[in-house]
């Protein structure tokens, strides 16, 4: 049907670009931000590290060889060798995998459950928001390491549980986020509008409350992908995480801890590896919440 | 009566809805009538605070709960009362039957989704049809409602477009459906003179092209006076008095009838002030006996401050008024229902 003219419009569509959609802003400025780029080589690099692994490995990293123990830096051995001559570098190329693929489980583990959970907290209220908030309390009132430690105690020591342990204990941080931002979402008067059409709460859970919740989860994600490793690693150094023969770099720092003196590459290589790592999650996951934040637009 | 008019689309009678704080019970909406008809349109006015915007929620079945909750009354769709349906009947008659546009349309719209996703999901909702009749039938709406290259717009996102157009946007997603029903709050408060203007015209083409009746909620008289066919007006909870747009504009008889109507600028005149009503819209639920405007009433007599006045018609009904003055001239309606023309 053609619009009368009284219904014409004055002012013409401005459709600068039709790219423009709030994710391709974000990376816009996201890629502004040298150092978020620099956080970002770096997960790139041990991500490729972790995927390669098999390929690029100088030697097995299993394969013991005591006539080369403790060997410190050299050509043959770029990161020395360990108590049991293992090629370091080997060990640690393997380790990414180990470590990285368990920092990112955890947290989509813990993003999945805690985001389904502190969404219909959110967005019911009432004896759900009680008892679910109720939940949280109780889990984030123990000390989070010791949480962890009591959930492997019980399922028993391995990577798998260390894994879940850690996933738990990270739960109550995405649910309470994502609560607190549908409790403002929620309340928006496209959410109204999306009911005046007749809705149902799932859909307008899951396609318009949840996505416009996402972004500190996005950023606390990104963050807490760091601490996840960090904390599987503390695991493992308590021999409660990565067993024999696996190796995560938590593992190794422990395997290291009687050789500190006399061989610190041992130490010192498996301990750059987390710290680069962290390092790398943090400065993404600031840059990133620069770039998701409105406030932040020019 | 004429027979075109004994099945109103919409009847509310007796509505009352009150919300329930620490303060105790405050009636936002107290013992509403209002009916619709085929193909009208009834403007609600009053000023903020007096009970429009719950009335509108009402019908929708949106009212937030809690603290809000519908005590008493009936709202007829179509013969059916509303506040009987189970919710899901409830979500099938929303955006079908009955839709509704908002006052704010910068924040109608969902930020992260593109104008043809939200049109097409509002249709998905109710309709079950191929990909390409929705895509169709989302480009004929844009075009019905004045958007210009509706292809281009339905990959825009909402931020890409003025207010204007995002209301537009906004009835074209209410009424692509083709509702029985469109209820519009403050749909032009947001937008400049201009573009008020345009989207009242399309309101009201809308209403002569689909048949929808259209239930306007405003503040301003200058848009009702626009559009409207039936205006009622509403002050602290109750309607004070309802009657034919022209009769309102010619011969108000409530006194804030009569004040809402003097304090609009005039252009033909010179006073070096505007005039106001006196004193402040009462906090719902803070007059507990007699007419709530007796406060502010230059015409209160001694029972105005004891007794609630009924609604007392004149014209066969077609205009009343709840006011004492009236008491002697217009007869009781109280046992009539409203009727209107």
């Amino acid at each position: 049907m053609a619009p009368s003219s009284s219904a014409k419009v004055n002012d013409i569509p401005v459709v600068k670009e039709r790219a423009s959609s709030p994710w391709r802003d974000a990376w816009r400025n996201f890629s502004k931000n040298k150092v978020a780029i620099m956080g970002l080589v770096i997960v790139v690099f041990f991500i490729l590290l972790a995927i390669l692994a098999p390929v690029i490995m100088p030697y097995d990293y299993a394969k013991t060889n005591l006539l080369d123990r403790l060997q410190g830096p050299s050509a043959e051995h770029w990161l020395g060798t360990d108590d049991f001559g293992r090629d370091i570098l080997s060990r640690i190329i393997y380790g990414a995998r180990i470590s990285l693929w368990v920092g990112f489980s955890c947290v989509i583990g813990s993003v999945i459950v805690g985001c389904t959970l502190g969404i219909l907290a959110g967005y019911y209220g009432k004896w759900v928001d009680i008892v679910i908030s109720r939940i949280f309390d109780i889990l984030l009132a123990f000390p989070s390491i010791l949480l962890a430690i009591a959930i492997v105690a019980i399922l028993g020591p391995d990577l798998q549980n260390a894994l879940i342990a850690i996933a738990v204990i990270n739960v109550p941080n995405f649910g309470r986020l994502i609560r607190s931002k549908v409790l403002s979402v929620k309340e928006e008067e496209y959410i109204t509008a999306a009911k005046s059409v007749g809705m149902n709460d799932f859909r307008i859970l899951f396609r318009h409350i949840l996505p416009n919740s996402m972004t500190p989860i996005i950023v606390q994600g990104t963050l807490a992908i760091a601490t996840a490793i960090i904390e599987v690693a503390a695991l493992s150094f308590l021999g409660l995480g990565a067993q024999s023969p696996d190796v995560d770099w938590g593992k190794m720092l422990a395997d290291s801890k009687q050789y500190l003196v006399q061989a610190p590459w041992t130490m010192i290589f498996p301990g750059l590896a987390i710290m680069l790592t962290v390092l790398g999650f943090n400065l993404m996951g600031d840059g990133l919440r620069d770039a998701l934040d409105p406030k932040m637009k020019q | 009566m004429s027979d075109s008019y004994s099945n109103p689309v919409l009847d509310i009678k007796g509505l009352r809805t009150s919300f329930y704080t620490d303060d105790g019970e405050i009636p936002a909406v107290d013992h509403i009538d209002i009916q619709i008809h085929k193909g009208e349109i009834l403007g609600i006015v009053g000023e903020s605070g007096c009970g429009k915007s719950v009335t509108s929620l009402s019908v929708m079945g949106l009212i937030p709960s809690p603290p809000g909750r519908i005590i008493g009354g009936n709202i007829l769709f179509n013969g059916e009362n509303l506040l009987d349906a189970s919710e899901k009947r409830m979500r099938s008659i929303r955006g079908n039957e009955i839709a509704m546009i908002f006052q704010e349309p910068m924040t109608s719209l969902n930020p992260l989704f593109k104008i043809g996703n939200q049109l097409i999901e509002a249709l998905r909702t109710h309709r079950k049809w191929s990909h390409a009749t929705y895509k169709e039938r989302a480009i004929e709406m844009l075009n019905l409602v004045g958007l210009p290259r509706a292809e281009e717009l339905l990959h825009a996102y909402p931020h890409q477009l003025s207010g204007g157009m995002r209301q537009r946007v906004m009835i074209a997603m209410a009424m692509i459906c083709d509702p029985k029903l469109l209820i519009a709050d403050e749909p032009t408060t947001a937008l400049d003179v201009t573009i008020q203007k345009q989207i009242l015209r399309l309101m009201r083409k809308l209403n002569e092209t689909m048949e929808t009746s259209i239930m306007l909620i405003t503040h301003d008289l200058g848009v009702v006076a626009e559009v409207c066919d039936r205006i009622a007006v509403m002050y602290a909870g109750k309607i004070v008095e309802q009657s034919d747009a022209k009769t309102i504009f010619a011969d108000p008889k409530h006194p804030y009838t009569k004040g809402l109507l003097a304090s609009v600028p005039d252009i033909r005149s010179k006073t070096n002030r505007l005039f106001s009503i006196p004193g402040n819209v009462p906090k719902p639920g803070s007059i507990k006996r007699g007419c709530r405007f007796a406060e502010r009433c230059q015409y209160a007599m001694d029972h105005c401050f004891e007794q609630d006045p009924d609604l007392y018609s004149f014209n066969n009904g077609k205009h009343q008024v709840r006011c004492f003055l009236y008491e002697k001239e217009g007869e009781s309606a109280h046992e009539s229902t409203i009727t209107s023309s």
